[in-house]
């Protein structure tokens, strides 16, 4: 995702979208054509994500709109204060850029993983994150944080939709499977996986699936999602992220408040590390229950 | 006496006055509404007073660090017919836009929110390299404490600043060498800043802050990629018994004290 998100942002550049760049000295061997369309435009701001955050902010006060980018947990722990202080309450046109979502650093270790990165930022001010699902998704992502005036978060992860499926357009909320189990909502990426294990399920198993990619999701539920989840009954969300301040607890206070709330409600979401061993992407979604197989069993959608 | 200013002017007689003024009425606005901070706030006042009254332009941007000392700036925008007596009275009560550390999103010359210190550097960098991006002219300045420079964020920002030229970019320092619970000196043997600024390529002078023909002069001529003004200072100036001391950064004005206080300010407008 994060060469799409690389082509994407050069397209912006080299279409003459204004804006600076700023990097936490990150990007060798991906970000160079972004560099090279930017010119001075394109800033390594070292290795300094206070600094980096409150740049942004200086640049954005100022008019010029910036994006910072650094792996995730550097931007929203490391540099939490610059960005509640310095972007939130002046509500600045800064993007802020966290590659390596949920577990996507795998084995490279838990000061690595974003696991609390849009519970913590969509708490601020005006902040509202992205978490684009497919590689397909970024331009249309760009676009809108491109036009957006206030604060936002990017969360990038890995592309991992199914092969040989028609993609559909990207929207906050999308169905990605018609079946007739129970509704499932899935946060970013992970509808891939859960997508592709969809496919071959019979329809009377078949979960209707759903892709979340912005938050706070309330003010961009679909009434399609909303019928589905009556008429299942039974509504699942699956994030990369733990459970406080997660879109699960969210999605059920809307659902409660709206007097709209299902029958059954499950959440899987991140509970940490319960082996204390580190491994791929895929062994901590194992290991959390959030592999495919864990989710549609405990949902009754396998056979 | 009276001496070059920046902007074509002096300093003049008059402008003693008009700091004479400044300082009774930071007084009477703490004393009146009994808020601490009354001592780093009477250490910069005379340099932000200059500021607006001999060197800020209406392309040029300030921002204040050491959010702490919010008191200083309202009277130092007040002084300079920015701010309303009206607006003054507010200061601290409910209702008000006068917190005790700024609030942004109201007036244009408190551009942002500001007390949790180490943050203004990185501001003032980001505003610099703006102007520097764009072409556009105007000059930033910033005030910090001088306890501040043992938040990290301090240095990220002055290296970043050094190595991007940002000669439109001018950080003063606040060096009444006393912090939250004690000298710098002996929290963190930081009483030396100077050569350490001089160590990440910035441009040092060091003056005293409450000489505003001194600030003038520091500040004048091509900056370097930033220039720094050093302002030594005495926390708590003109608080009789209690100049230079912790108390004054914590004790509310007592009536006596308040008044006291006033005399040591002198005559004037």
């Amino acid at each position: 995702m994060r060469d799409a998100f690389r082509d994407g942002m050069t397209a912006l550049a080299r279409g003459g979208v204004p804006f600076v760049f700023l990097t936490g000295d990150l990007g060798f061997g991906a970000l160079e054509p972004l560099r090279d369309a930017l010119g001075p435009r394109f800033i390594n701001a070292g290795i300094s994500e206070q600094n980096l955050v409150s740049v942004a902010a200086g640049l954005a006060a100022d008019g010029t709109d910036a994006w910072a980018y650094s792996i995730a947990p550097f931007l929203y722990a490391r540099a939490l204060e610059q960005v509640r202080n310095d972007v939130c309450f002046h509500g600045l046109p800064v993007r802020l850029v966290g590659n390596g979502g949920g577990f996507s650093y795998g084995s490279m270790g838990p000061t690595h993983h974003a696991l609390e990165d849009y519970g913590i930022l969509t708490a601020l001010k005006g902040m509202r994150a992205y978490v684009p699902a497919f590689n397909e998704d970024l331009a249309a992502v760009l676009a809108a944080l491109t036009a957006r005036r206030g604060p936002a978060y990017l969360r990038l992860g890995r592309g991992e939709a199914p092969k040989g499926v028609p993609m559909p357009d990207y929207a906050p909320w999308r169905r990605l499977v018609s079946g007739d189990g129970p509704t499932l909502a899935v946060v970013g990426p992970l509808a891939g996986t859960l997508w592709s294990a969809s496919l071959n399920l019979p329809q009377n198993r078949r979960p209707r699936l759903w892709v979340c990619a912005e938050l706070p999701l309330a003010d961009t539920l679909p009434e399609a999602f909303l019928e589905d989840v009556e008429s299942s009954g039974t509504l699942a969300l699956v994030e990369e992220h733990v459970a406080q301040g997660g879109a699960g607890p969210a999605l059920a206070a809307e659902l409660l408040q709206r007097g709209r709330a299902p029958r059954i409600f499950r959440h899987f979401a991140v509970r940490g590390y319960p082996s204390g061993r580190v491994g791929s992407q895929a062994f901590h979604r194992r290991e959390n229950g959030l592999d495919a197989p864990s989710v549609l069993a405990a949902l009754g959608c396998l056979p | 006496m009276a001496s070059p200013d920046p902007l074509g002017g002096v300093v003049s007689v008059d402008f003693e006055n008009v700091l004479r003024s400044a300082r009774r009425r930071l007084l009477k606005m703490h004393y009146e509404s009994q808020v601490c901070h009354l001592g780093g706030n009477l250490s910069c006042l005379d340099a932000l007073v200059t500021l607006q009254h001999r060197t800020l332009t209406k392309d040029d941007v300030f921002i204040l660090s050491k959010g702490h000392s919010a008191g200083a700036l309202y009277v130092a925008l007040w002084s300079a017919g920015k701010l309303s007596e009206d607006d003054l009275k507010t200061f601290h009560q409910d209702g008000t836009r006068l917190a005790g550390h700024p609030a942004s999103g109201w007036h244009p010359d408190i551009r942002f929110s500001t007390g949790s210190l180490g943050h203004g550097p990185g501001l003032a960098a980001g505003t610099a390299l703006s102007r520097k991006l764009s072409g556009r002219s105007g000059r930033i300045f910033c005030l910090t404490s001088d306890g501040e420079w043992q938040e990290g964020s301090c240095w990220e920002a002055l290296t970043f600043a050094a190595h991007r030229g940002l000669d439109n970019l001018c950080l003063l320092v606040d060096q009444n060498g006393l912090q939250g619970f004690g000298s710098t000196e002996e929290v963190a043997s930081t009483a030396d800043l100077e050569p350490r600024f001089r160590a990440f390529h910035a441009g040092v002078r060091t003056v005293d802050g409450h000489d505003p023909d001194a600030l003038l002069a520091a500040l004048d001529g091509s900056w370097e990629a930033p220039r720094i003004v050093v302002l030594r200072t005495v926390k708590g100036r003109f608080l009789p018994g209690l100049e230079g001391r912790m108390e004054s950064h914590y004790l509310p004005l007592k009536a006596d004290g308040y008044e006291a206080a006033v005399k040591a300010c002198g005559e004037g407008l």
